[in-house]
């Protein structure tokens, strides 16, 4: 083995205790090599053993986990052999974590300086004064603005894409040999992923710092791996270097997981702004709390059989015109029409057949469906309540829609906590389908989903779209999907309708918009050269978001 | 047919035979007590007219007589046999603290859920009028009540569960507001669903756990009270027996050395430990499968 190897795991298993009480492999027999300044990235979907394994490199198992066999060689020391003291003052040291989400991860009550500074100074690698140079000189490097002060707010004083960057800054401060990323732009907006993408990735680079970084997303992970590690219920599927993985992929499972991104879903002709729209949204304004206009005179009509998807980063005021479509929210002004017929604003006061026309399904299927009932209580009941079906008729009409959304009849006793992510996302779109509605509401149906598993859920949406004549109205934040499904986009910022047209002329350069520009231009792609190509590009583009931050 | 591509269900959940099962073979010594006690009661409760070696108005003895084969715990202020005595006040008290706790429960469930679902103006109003019943001291509130409209059965037993309901509202109005913004609670109103269902069917199963804990509490709360009222010559009217009223009736006789209100007393705080060791194991293995899904995998 070479000397600049700094990780080396060897045959790693880790086991966790199932339901039942037995013990069952989440990490089974794997092996992973990492040299010095080298990033790998792990790819799979969830429950593949990803952020497990990347746990495993501090020798860190999670509650109710334990490392069960193996070598975890670390710069030399097989860390299952040292004492947990040694281990301790070796993480955070030696090796830093990086979380998925830093808003979880940060005291809320702290300032940001002190818990930056915490490893370097609990560990006594550095006095505090020297630690907040150090944290400063880093929020410097991450492009964070007035690095001198900012790390004396709290956490909630800075936005989402800041506080993940001064996450990094705590993982460097103590100048770490590896640096574990588990999932870390994953809740992030695309327009705020880039920044926090290229500076991590410079960072890495400047201080040749050896990272793991832990994605499903291929297209992030291509930008910044020297290599790719696919992975699937724990084991080792395929392992190769970055462009070989993407463009040449050998196991069967890597090629499906490349072919669900660049896959071509839909291939609709536009055929003109509809007549007679199924959902004509009208000059709808709406507020909260009455004083800040969340919604402003949006304007957006959805005809039969069409899919209009509506785009914007989060708060943008996407999922808040989904509330006012079905009455949730009630708006300030203007009103919500099907049909020609106008709604009444708020839910208590339209009828159930006017609710059952528009129907939702959601992006968390876990919490969208009761888990004390039935797969049959669950698509059965809109079944009872709109059509009277009871007995026999609703057992026949559920077994229909089961079949519709390709799962098998004996998924109908089981409860939501026996179905997989995607089966249950299949579930509540069977839920959706026995209202028999004309328009279903998408909200971000997709984004919790692994990749292969999204794409089949796209698919079938497609096909029953044309099945049933069924209008969609998408609310999504990534594009790659908007540009396979949508017949129409409708762009949002701020609570405006910045741009809408067909999806063909909204992608089609040049935009008219600078903030639809700039959200395309945001939308990692499946090459390793994106985001240096972006980066060259940004100038004006990025303008608006240095605005942003400084807040 | 297609079928669903490189998925498979890793979780199965194990079926409710399994789950009381293993509910059993968990349970630590501590509990089994509780459960031993609850049963030794319940059993009690269905057969005290046949096991009872005399009448409940029956004077077989002397006072206070001591313990003796006819009367294995003696006889009791008037000479009645004390072990009947018990026998049947454990029938009279439970059954009472049963009922009424039911119906404190069911009272402040409804008021509960439906200040959780509907929220706003309901919400408001219906929690400021349990704050209000809270305010007044229990005990007092109920003295009042009952020396106005009598020691009737369903009096007593009104009152203890509207005063219950009170502390059932907080509970379930809590637990309820949890579950009321689950996107199932969502979609449920977007059917259209009417109230009472989305209080009974989606909110009801996912809070089942906590107030099954919270009954064992209360009811254990509820013959304490009933034991307390009796002793302040409130509760149950003689020639009924009751534990509370048999301690109060025999009080004296500890002065003389004589242990006959204890044996009330004791049966008394064997129930109420007894429920609290079983409640304890139920919460405690709530809160671990709650622990359990915060870790994930």
């Amino acid at each position: 083995m070479s000397e600049s190897l700094l990780l080396d795991m060897q045959a790693l298993r880790i086991e966790a205790r199932g339901p039942d009480g037995e013990p069952f492999r989440i990490v089974d027999d794997v092996d992973l090599q990492l040299k010095r300044g080298e990033v790998l990235g792990l790819i799979g979907e969830s429950g593949a053993g990803k952020s497990t394994i990347g746990l495993a490199s501090m020798n860190y198992a999670r509650t109710g986990c334990a490392i069960t066999g193996g070598k975890i060689i670390f710069d030399g020391t097989d860390l299952r052999t040292l004492s947990e003291d040694d281990v301790r003052a070796m993480r955070g040291v030696k090796a830093a974590y990086i979380a998925q989400s830093a808003a979880a991860s940060f005291n809320p009550v702290k300032r940001l300086n002190d818990q930056v500074t915490e490893a370097a100074v609990r560990h006594n690698v550095m006095g505090r004064g020297d630690a907040v140079k150090r944290a400063q000189e880093l929020y410097g490097k991450l492009d964070l603005p007035d690095p001198d002060n900012i790390g004396r707010r709290y956490p909630h004083q800075v936005s989402g894409g800041q506080l993940q960057r001064v996450m990094s800054a705590m993982a460097m401060t103590c100048g770490p040999d590896l640096l574990v990323l588990d999932e870390p732009t994953t809740a992030l907006d695309v327009t705020t992923q880039i920044e926090v993408l290229a500076t991590v990735r410079d960072l890495i680079r400047t201080n040749n710092t050896a990272a793991l970084y832990i994605t499903h997303d291929l297209a992030v992970v291509a930008q910044i791996a020297d290599r790719i590690m696919v992975l699937q219920y724990g084991k080792l599927v395929e392992v190769g270097e970055t462009n070989q993985i993407l463009h040449d992929p050998q196991d069967p499972y890597t090629k499906e997981l490349i072919s669900a991104r660049t896959e071509e879903i839909n291939t609709k002709v536009f055929t003109g702004m509809p007549e007679n729209p199924v959902l004509s949204i009208k000059n709808v304004t709406a507020s909260y709390d009455g004083k800040v206009d969340v919604l402003k005179s949006i304007d957006v009509d959805i005809g039969r059989g069409e899919t209009v998807a509506i785009v914007g980063e989060s708060g943008s005021g996407k999922s808040t015109l989904a509330r006012v479509v079905t009455g949730l929210l009630p708006p300030r002004e203007g009103h919500v029409d099907f049909d020609g017929e106008t709604y009444s604003p708020a839910l208590k006061q339209r009828t159930k057949e006017q609710l059952r026309k528009a129907q939702m399904i959601y992006q968390m299927p876990d919490v969208a469906m009761n888990p004390r009932q039935r797969v049959s209580e669950i698509i059965g009941r809109p079944l009872t309540f709109y059509f009277g079906l009871t007995g026999r008729e609703r057992d026949d009409a559920m077994m229909k829609l089961l079949e519709e959304i390709d799962m098998a009849p004996e998924f109908a006793d089981r409860y939501p906590g026996q179905l997989s992510g995607g089966q249950k996302q299949r579930v509540c779109i069977a839920r959706a389908l026995a209202a028999d509605p004309e328009l279903i509401i998408c909200d971000e149906v997709t984004s919790a989903l692994d990749q292969v598993v999204a794409a089949g859920i796209l698919k079938l949406l497609d096909r029953l779209q044309k099945e049933k004549d069924l209008a969609y109205m998408f609310i999504t934040h990534d594009l790659g999907i908007v540009r396979n499904i949508a017949d129409r986009t409708v762009v949002m910022y701020q609570g405006n309708v910045v741009e809408q047209g067909t999806t063909e002329q909204i992608f089609t350069p040049p935009q008219k918009e600078a903030y639809t520009q700039k959200l395309i231009a945001s939308t990692p792609e499946m090459r390793t050269d994106w985001l240096d190509e972006v980066l060259r590009e940004r100038g004006d583009l990025f303008e608006i978001d240095a605005e942003k931050h400084v807040d | 047919m297609t079928t669903v591509n490189s998925e498979t269900a890793r979780y199965i959940k194990p079926s409710k035979l399994l789950m009381v099962r293993r509910f059993l073979a968990e349970m630590p010594i501590t509990a089994w007590i509780g459960l031993i006690v609850i049963f030794i009661n319940l059993f009690v409760v269905l057969t005290a007219q046949w096991i009872a070696p005399y009448s409940e108005t029956e004077f077989p003895t002397e006072v206070w007589a001591p313990p003796s084969a006819e009367n294995w715990l003696g006889g009791d202020q008037l000479g009645r046999d004390m072990l009947t005595r018990i026998l049947y006040g454990a029938q009279t008290t439970i059954t009472i603290a049963f009922i009424a706790t039911l119906l404190s429960f069911t009272m402040g469930i409804i008021a509960g859920f439906t200040a959780a679902v509907v929220g706003g103006f309901i919400d408001t109003l219906l929690s400021r009028i349990v704050d209000a019943l809270m305010a007044i001291p229990t005990l007092i509130l109920a003295l009042v009540v009952i020396s106005v409209l009598g020691t009737e059965i369903y009096v007593l037993i009104g009152v203890i569960a509207v005063l219950d309901s009170t502390r059932v509202f907080r509970l379930s109005r809590a637990i309820a507001m949890d579950v009321a913004v689950m996107e199932y609670v969502e979609a449920a109103r977007l059917r259209g669903e009417r109230l009472w269902w989305i209080m009974t069917r989606e909110v009801l199963p996912n809070t089942v756990m906590p107030l099954i804990a919270e009954f064992g509490l209360r009811f254990a709360f509820a013959f304490l009270f009933i034991a307390s009222l009796s002793f302040l010559g409130l509760g149950i009217q003689p020639p009924l027996a009751d534990w509370g009223g048999m301690v109060r009736e025999n009080a004296s006789a500890i002065i003389y050395g004589i242990a006959a209100p204890l044996y009330p007393a004791a049966a008394i705080a064997a129930l109420a430990v007894g429920v609290n060791l079983l409640v304890d194991y139920i919460l405690a293995r709530q809160n671990r499968s709650v622990a359990a899904a915060f870790d994930g995998v």
